[in-house]
């Protein structure tokens, strides 16, 4: 996948002038901050569970060298295999090789973060094998040739008339004067064109949402159903999993479903949680035949111990993103990689580099509403400016940004020069202004002026502000 | 820190080692002399967690809750008195929604108890499915009443396929088996298999099959099956 994210500034100002994504973002609302915020009240537990489940996942990172090894033993105990890989590339050699042996032809995938982290489509493709997305959201991005724009909503960017346009280019062989108006007949067609795919392919790969220590299992959770298709039906079973996805015991998976569900979509559960437990055994009349787990690291080790080890925590629901103002004015292909919303923001500088990633925590307004919705409970506002100060340290902010900061802390070091120039400033904006109440455009604040109009100063200064109420409670605390 | 690039095209010689080894150099405390055991306490023990009071209910509330929980999922649900009452239930099941008369089930010896020659104009057969059935039949050892959630286990008495390839699932569950929480499951499942092992598959299936990716519009029957009907034996 091409990283665009050096260029969030400028795929956010095309984002919003694009009015079928803007009419597509609509539906995020809709379709999840109501119901999550439901789910929640529905059950008194909800905050104790993000307690626990924060705590369970600290207690993993704490010591995640040794449940590895814990769970490597089990699965290998079960008859799988283990393959630890380090980097994309490693990770990408490894399942070729594995689908290689198996003479594979098609691969079908189910939806994993992971696989479009390493990119593993382009390479599967590249060594003419095809891969097959089976979940509905993923499959649509691939007819499109697109990334996912959400984590656990890929085509959320989507409209139902553009995805009625990509299954008749794509479903040729179907009447062409078929009606697909109604969104239950495009899921219909959906399901008829990939159940062929299913029963054909010879390997399956899919992420987990957990791999669990006691018992060396991998947990996915789905609603479609796909997931689970994709792992029982071909010879070989794939597992792509990082590192962090580790938990202890089924107590402990217990507790983090019962916040997962909840946040992502405000589900109680989510229809298919299925844990997997090595390939299948002598009594068993399906399942597949191999068990592979592809373990990744790829950067995340480097992230314990630091300022990020909290990030390590997510459960990848998504909430951060639905309820982000930022996101949902942009959409995800803003972002530029694989993960987008403030959980991106942190993510992707300490995966891809902050030269390439470091603009993504400026695209916050710190309204806090990421964190507050975190079943993980991470401090993403907190780590935001975290890489905001390392990319300026590093000096990688545009020498603009970087002389107008600089000149701010030389001002706000000289409280007297502070204060007569931002009245000087207030003033000269009211003079101006105040016929019209607010500014479409404004010099140097091109990029605020474009999307929304800065209201007029009202006259004061906000310390000449406080300053006043100050002196007017004192006043009124005398009488 | 060190940063990496997705794209690297180096190939790590020994992974495993690699990154155990950064793992160890990262981690907070890594010279804890406790660390070792405090694992291997947490794995041996399993403690258990928060459990929702919804789940601490007397037993017959949590039929109760398992079936409402279950309905506003939209599966459906038929309350039987004994596992013999199965092949009717089944068959009006069906009559009902005008579908075959071709049930494929595993080898579960609850639902052979139920004495299938009452239908003797149906086809039953068992083992997996290849894809083409209509109706799969299931036995599920346990459900969780707070979220109206099955729990089955995979193995010959209940091939996996049966619960994603037919259109409709049917699922029996025993009452006694219904219990408030998940973590009464993994009792049962150590009971069965030994502390620390599973079976190959145990699926949790929490009403039909859906899907959300159209324009976030909830909509049923995506690749798993379109309706779930659970049979609840009150035993
Ligand atoms: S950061 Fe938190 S809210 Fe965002 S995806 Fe991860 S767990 Fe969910």
């Amino acid at each position: 996948m091409q990283i665009t994210s050096p260029y969030f500034k400028e795929k956010s100002s095309e984002a919003l002038k694009d009015a079928n994504l803007q009419k597509a973002m609509g539906n995020v609302e809709r379709g999840f901050i109501d119901k999550r915020a439901n789910a929640a009240a529905n059950l008194p537990e909800f905050e104790a569970l993000r307690d626990r489940a924060k705590e369970i996942k600290d207690h993993v990172l704490d010591h995640l060298d040794l449940y590895l090894e814990n769970y490597e033993e089990k699965v290998q105990e079960t008859g799988g295999r283990v393959h630890w890989a380090a980097g994309a590339q490693d990770a990408r050699n490894i399942i070729l090789d594995i689908c290689k042996r198996a003479n594979a032809k098609t691969v079908t995938k189910g939806k994993s973060m992971i696989a479009e982290e390493i990119a593993i489509n382009e390479h599967l493709e590249r060594n003419g094998i095809e891969p097959i997305e089976t979940d509905l959201g993923e499959y649509i991005i691939q007819l499109r040739g697109e990334a996912p724009s959400h984590i656990i909503a890929p085509a959320v960017h989507v409209n139902k008339e553009e995805v009625e346009a990509d299954f008749r280019r794509s479903h040729r062989h179907l009447p062409p004067g078929r009606n697909l108006e109604d969104p239950t007949s495009l899921l219909s067609e959906a399901r008829s064109v990939l159940r062929d795919k299913f029963l054909a392919a010879d390997v399956g790969i899919t992420g987990a949402n957990f791999l669990v220590a006691e018992t060396g299992t991998s947990i996915i959770v789905t609603n479609e159903g796909n997931g689970d298709l994709t792992q029982i039906l071909p010879r070989v079973h794939i597992v792509l999993a990082s590192i962090e996805k580790i938990v202890p015991t089924l107590e402990d998976v217990s507790q983090i479903l019962r916040v997962l569900a909840r946040s992502a979509t405000g589900q109680d559960m989510s229809v298919y949680t299925t844990f997997s437990t090595g390939p299948r055994r002598a009594e068993d009349p399906d399942g597949p035949e191999e068990y592979h787990v592809v373990l990744l690291d790829n950067g995340r080790s480097d992230m314990l111990g630091t300022e990020f080890q909290d990030m390590l925590r997510c459960i990848r629901c998504g909430a951060c993103m639905n309820h982000c103002p930022v996101y949902n004015a942009v959409g995800g292909h803003s972002y530029g990689w694989v993960y987008p919303g403030p959980m991106g923001a942190v993510l992707t500088p300490t995966l891809i580099g902050v030269e390439k990633g470091g603009h993504l925590p400026n695209a916050s307004t710190f309204c806090g509403r990421c964190e507050s919705v975190c079943p993980m409970r991470i401090p993403l506002p907190k780590m935001m400016r975290h890489w905001r100060e390392k990319e300026f340290e590093r000096h990688l902010t545009p020498d603009g940004m970087r002389r107008g900061l600089l000149l701010w802390a030389w001002m706000a070091k000289h409280p007297k020069l502070y204060h007569a120039g931002s009245r000087l400033v207030i003033n000269m904006l009211g003079m101006i202004g105040s016929r019209k109440g607010s500014f479409k455009r404004l010099p140097l604040a091109g990029g605020w002026t474009e999307h929304r109009d800065l209201p007029v100063p009202e006259g004061q200064t906000f310390q000449q502000q406080w300053a006043a109420r100050r002196r007017n409670s004192k006043v009124g605390q005398a009488a | 820190m060190n940063r990496r690039s997705a794209s690297s095209n180096r190939a790590t010689p020994n992974g495993r080692a690699s990154i155990l080894a950064k793992i160890r150099k990262n981690v907070r405390n890594p010279e804890d002399p406790v660390r070792v055991a405090r694992v291997a306490d947490r794995l041996s023990r399993s403690p258990v967690g928060l459990i929702p009071a919804r789940a601490r209910k007397p037993h017959d509330k949590q039929v109760d809750l398992f079936c409402e929980q279950a309905v506003k999922v939209q599966a459906s649900i038929t309350r039987i008195k004994s596992i013999e009452d199965l092949p009717t239930a089944l068959a009006e099941y069906l009559r009902d929604r005008n579908l075959p008369k071709k049930v494929r089930m595993g080898n579960a010896p609850f639902l052979k108890q139920a004495g299938w020659d009452k239908l003797p104009d149906f086809e039953i057969s068992n083992g997996p499915s290849v894809g083409d059935d209509p109706v799969g039949l299931s036995h599920a050892f346990a459900g969780a009443a707070e979220s109206g959630t099955l729990i089955l286990e995979s193995g010959s008495d209940n091939p996996t396929t049966l619960n994603f390839l037919p259109e409709t699932h049917c699922v029996v569950i025993r009452a006694s088996d219904i219990s408030g929480d998940y973590e009464t499951a993994w009792t049962a499942v150590r009971e069965k298999y030994g502390k620390g092992n599973m079976p190959r598959t145990v699926n949790m299936i929490t009403g039909p099959s859906r899907s959300g990716d159209i324009e976030q519009t909830l909509l049923l029957g995506a690749h798993g099956p379109r309706a779930l009907q659970i049979f609840v034996v009150e035993d």
